[in-house]
C-alpha cells in the first residue's frame, strides 16, 4: 500500500492522482497529512504540478459532464471527510469506462460522492442562510465563519449577485481566509486580528446603529415563534447547536 | 428605537399565523447593481416551534374593521392596537435585508379604514422598496378582500408573489365565523390575478419587453380543525384551488385557539399538528405524485389515517398491484410506493440502466425500507408474504418505526 501526501490544494490532489496513474499504483490513498506509521508500504510527498493536474482534469472530462467534475471538486472542499479514496475510486471508474458513470448508483464510489456532493450542497446552502453581516464604521458589511466544509469559494458568486451595492467581507475563521467585495470586485483576503477586535463582534468597530438592527432582529425572532407549537428537535435540526455562536438571533440569548 | 421595537413586537406577533414562508419561485435578478436578488429561496433561520423564517412577516397594522371570530386581530378582541408607517416598513425591510436576515417582505395587514385605503398603502411600501431602493429582494404582498382592480393591478407589478386566505374551507365555516367577510371578495381578486399572469405569460410570447407580473404566481391558506370540516372537504377545495386558479401552494393551517368564543374549539386545546402535517403529505402527492383527492380518500374514508401517512394507507388498500419489481416496474407506479420519494425513484430509474439493483443499493439511495419492503422485489430481499393480510402488514411498519407523533399519544386521541 502507498500513501501519497498532497498540500491540501486542488492541483496537489490531481497531481497525486497523476502520480497514482504514472506508477500504476494498484493500492494507493491519498491524505493531506502524513499518517504516523505505514505498515507494510511507503509514504510519498507529492509535488504540485499545474500542468499535471491539468492533464487529469481533461482525461476526466472526456468522461465526466461538468456536474461529473463538479462533483469531484466538491468532495475536495469536503475537507474535513477526507474522502480522497472515495474520490479516488470514483476517477478510477470513470476512467475504467467507456460511458458516462456520474448516474452509475449501482457503484458505491458513485453513491458516496453523491452523499458528499449533497452534504457540500447543504452546507454552501447554511451559509447562504446563517451569514449576519454587521455593519461596521467603515462602511463595510462583515461576517466571520466556520463551515463544516470550505465552502466559501461555492457562495461568493451567490452573494456578489445580491449584495452588488454595498461592500462586504466574509471571513472563514476556521482557515483563515475570506472574500472582499469591494464594489467592483470580489477578492480573497487574509486579515490578522488584533487583541482588541478578537471578541468578533466587539462593539468598538461597529457602526452606531449596528447594535439597533440586531435588537430589532431578536425581537423579531423572538415574537413570529408560536409558542403552543414548540418543537426544539426540529428548531435544533434546521439550526445545529455549533452555528449558533455566529447566528445574531441565537448567540445573545 | 423603543417605539419601533414596540410595534415590531406587535404586528410580527400578530402575523405569524400566516404559515406562508416560501421565497422561491420568483425570477428577478438584481439589475443595474441594486440591492437584492430572488431565485430558489432561503430560509435563513428557523424558530424553536421549528419553522422557517424566510422573510419578515408583519402586519404593517393591526386595526380591523372586521370581527372573524378565528383571528386575533378581529375587531372585538382587547388587544393593544398599532400601525408601522409605510417608510418605517421600508427602513426594517432594507436594513434586515442588507445584513442577510431575510429574503424579503411578507406584508399583511388588518384591514384600516376600508379595503382600498389599506391596499394602497401596502402597495406604496412595495413601489418604494422598488423603485426607490431598487430592491430586487422578494416581496409578498396579502391582497385586502374586496380590494379594487387597479390596485390589485399595482400590486402585481410589484409584488414577487400575492395571496388571498380563504381560511375558512367552506362557506357555511365562513358565514359563522366571519359574517363581515364574502367569500366572492376573495374570489374575484384571485380570479383577476390569475387571468392578468396568463395574460401577460402570453405576451411574453410574442413581445421583447413585458413587465413581470406576480412571478411566484399566488398562494392561499386554509384553517383546519376550527370549523366541522373533512379532510376531504379541505382536499377538495384545494384541488380546486390548483386547478381553477393555478395556486402555486395551498398552505393548511392548524387552529391555534385564540379565544373563548364557544362557536371554536377552547383555550387550551391542542393544535391539530397531525392533522395538519396529514394534509400537507397528501397535498404532496396530489401535486408531485400523480394521486387524486379521490383515491387519497374515497368517499368512506372522509378523515387520514391518523396512525399512517397517506400514502401508504393508499397503498394498503390497494395491495393487488403490489410487489412491484424495482427494477423494472414504471415511474407511474414506483411513485406509489411508501418510503420511496422522488429523488430516491430518480436514482433508481438511473442506477437500474447500469445493472440490476439490490437491497443494499436501496438502503444506500435513503429508501425507507421498513416500508417499502412490504411492497417491492429486489435481489437481497426475500418476497413479500403474500399471505400478510393489510392489518398485520401496518402492525409491521408500525412496529418498526418511530414518528414523530407515535409516542403522543394524546395528540392522537383528539381526532
Amino acid at each position: 500500500m502507498d500513501v501519497l501526501v498532497y498540500d491540501k490544494t486542488f492541483e496537489g490532489f490531481l497531481s497525486a492522482v497523476f502520480y497514482v496513474y504514472e506508477y500504476k499504483l494498484a493500492d494507493a490513498h491519498i491524505c493531506k497529512e502524513a499518517p504516523g506509521t505505514v505498515m507494510f508500504g511507503r509514504t510519498i510527498q507529492i509535488d504540485t504540478d499545474e500542468a499535471k493536474a491539468k492533464r487529469v482534469l481533461a482525461g476526466l472530462s472526456k468522461k465526466l459532464s461538468h456536474e461529473g467534475l463538479q462533483a469531484i471538486y466538491h468532495a475536495y472542499l469536503a475537507d474535513t471527510l477526507q474522502e480522497e479514496d472515495t474520490m479516488l475510486a470514483y476517477i478510477r471508474h470513470a476512467l475504467a469506462s467507456d460511458h458516462n458513470i456520474e448516474k452509475d448508483y449501482s457503484n458505491f464510489a458513485v453513491l458516496r460522492m453523491q452523499r458528499v456532493d449533497c452534504m457540500v450542497h447543504r452546507e454552501r446552502h447554511r451559509m447562504k442562510a446563517f451569514i449576519r453581516f454587521k455593519l461596521t464604521k467603515d462602511n463595510i458589511f462583515y461576517d466571520g465563519i466556520e463551515p463544516d466544509f470550505n465552502v466559501i469559494p461555492l457562495i461568493r458568486e451567490h452573494f456578489e449577485k445580491r449584495y452588488a451595492d454595498q461592500q462586504w467581507i466574509i471571513y472563514d475563521l476556521r482557515r483563515g481566509f475570506g472574500i472582499y467585495y469591494d464594489l467592483q470586485k470580489v477578492e480573497t483576503i487574509t486579515i490578522t486580528f488584533s487583541e482588541e477586535s478578537q471578541g468578533a463582534d466587539s462593539i468598538l468597530w461597529m457602526d452606531q446603529n449596528e447594535g439597533l438592527y440586531q435588537t430589532l432582529w431578536q425581537q423579531y425572532f423572538k415574537s413570529t415563534n408560536i409558542a403552543s407549537r414548540k418543537n426544539m428537535k426540529l428548531h435544533i435540526r434546521h439550526v445545529p447547536k455549533r452555528y449558533w455562536k455566529h447566528l445574531t438571533e441565537k448567540a445573545l440569548m | 428605537m423603543d417605539k419601533i421595537q414596540a410595534k415590531l413586537e406587535i404586528l410580527a406577533d400578530a402575523a405569524k399565523y400566516d404559515v406562508s414562508c416560501s421565497s422561491s419561485g420568483s425570477t428577478r435578478k438584481n439589475k443595474g447593481k441594486g440591492l437584492g436578488d430572488t431565485g430558489s429561496g432561503i430560509c435563513h433561520t428557523y424558530t424553536e416551534d421549528g419553522r422557517c423564517v424566510s422573510l419578515l412577516k408583519i402586519l404593517m397594522s393591526n386595526i380591523c374593521i372586521y370581527d372573524c371570530a378565528y383571528c386575533v386581530t378581529r375587531r372585538s378582541n382587547d388587544i393593544r392596537r398599532t400601525s408601522f408607517s409605510v417608510q418605517e416598513v421600508v427602513d426594517l425591510t432594507i436594513n434586515f435585508y442588507r445584513r442577510n436576515y431575510i429574503e424579503g417582505l411578507f406584508l399583511s395587514s388588518g384591514i384600516m379604514k376600508n379595503a382600498d385605503y389599506t391596499m394602497e398603502r401596502m402597495v406604496l411600501i412595495a413601489k418604494k422598496l422598488r423603485t426607490e431602493h431598487n430592491f430586487n429582494g422578494y416581496i409578498h404582498l396579502k391582497s385586502i378582500p374586496g380590494a379594487s382592480a387597479d390596485l390589485m393591478h399595482a400590486a402585481g407589478l410589484y409584488a414577487d408573489r400575492l395571496s388571498m386566505n380563504i381560511e375558512m374551507p367552506t362557506n357555511e365555516g365562513l358565514k359563522l365565523l366571519a359574517p363581515d367577510k364574502k367569500r366572492e371578495d376573495m374570489i374575484v381578486p384571485i380570479r383577476q390575478i390569475t387571468n392578468e399572469i396568463t395574460q401577460y405569460q402570453d405576451e411574453r410570447k410574442v413581445l421583447k419587453k413585458v413587465p413581470t407580473f406576480v412571478p411566484a404566481g399566488q398562494s392561499t391558506q386554509v384553517i383546519v380543525g376550527a370549523t366541522g370540516e373533512s379532510d376531504r372537504d379541505i382536499m377538495k377545495v384545494a384541488s380546486a384551488f390548483y386547478s381553477k386558479f393555478k395556486m402555486k401552494r395551498v398552505y393548511y393551517s392548524g387552529y391555534v385557539p385564540i379565544s373563548n368564543d364557544n362557536r371554536l374549539p377552547a383555550l387550551g386545546s391542542q393544535v391539530p399538528l397531525l392533522r395538519e402535517n396529514r394534509l400537507y403529505q397528501a397535498d404532496w402527492l396530489q401535486r408531485f405524485y400523480g394521486f387524486s383527492t379521490d383515491e387519497l380518500l374515497p368517499e368512506s374514508v372522509p378523515f387520514f389515517d391518523a396512525e399512517i401517512d397517506p400514502k401508504l394507507s393508499w397503498a394498503l388498500r390497494n395491495m393487488s398491484i403490489f410487489p412491484l419489481d424495482i427494477n423494472t416496474a414504471d415511474k407511474s407506479l414506483l411513485l406509489r410506493v411508501p418510503g420511496i420519494g422522488l429523488n430516491s425513484i430518480h436514482k433508481i430509474l438511473s442506477g437500474r440502466k447500469f445493472g440490476k439493483l439490490t437491497w443494499d443499493h436501496l438502503k444506500k439511495m435513503g429508501i425507507a425500507m421498513n416500508r417499502a419492503r412490504h411492497f417491492i422485489t429486489c435481489a437481497g430481499l426475500s418476497e413479500p408474504t403474500k399471505d400478510l393480510t393489510e392489518m398485520q402488514i401496518k402492525g409491521m411498519i408500525l412496529a418498526g418505526s418511530s414518528g414523530k407523533f407515535l409516542l403522543n399519544q394524546t395528540q392522537l386521541n383528539i381526532f
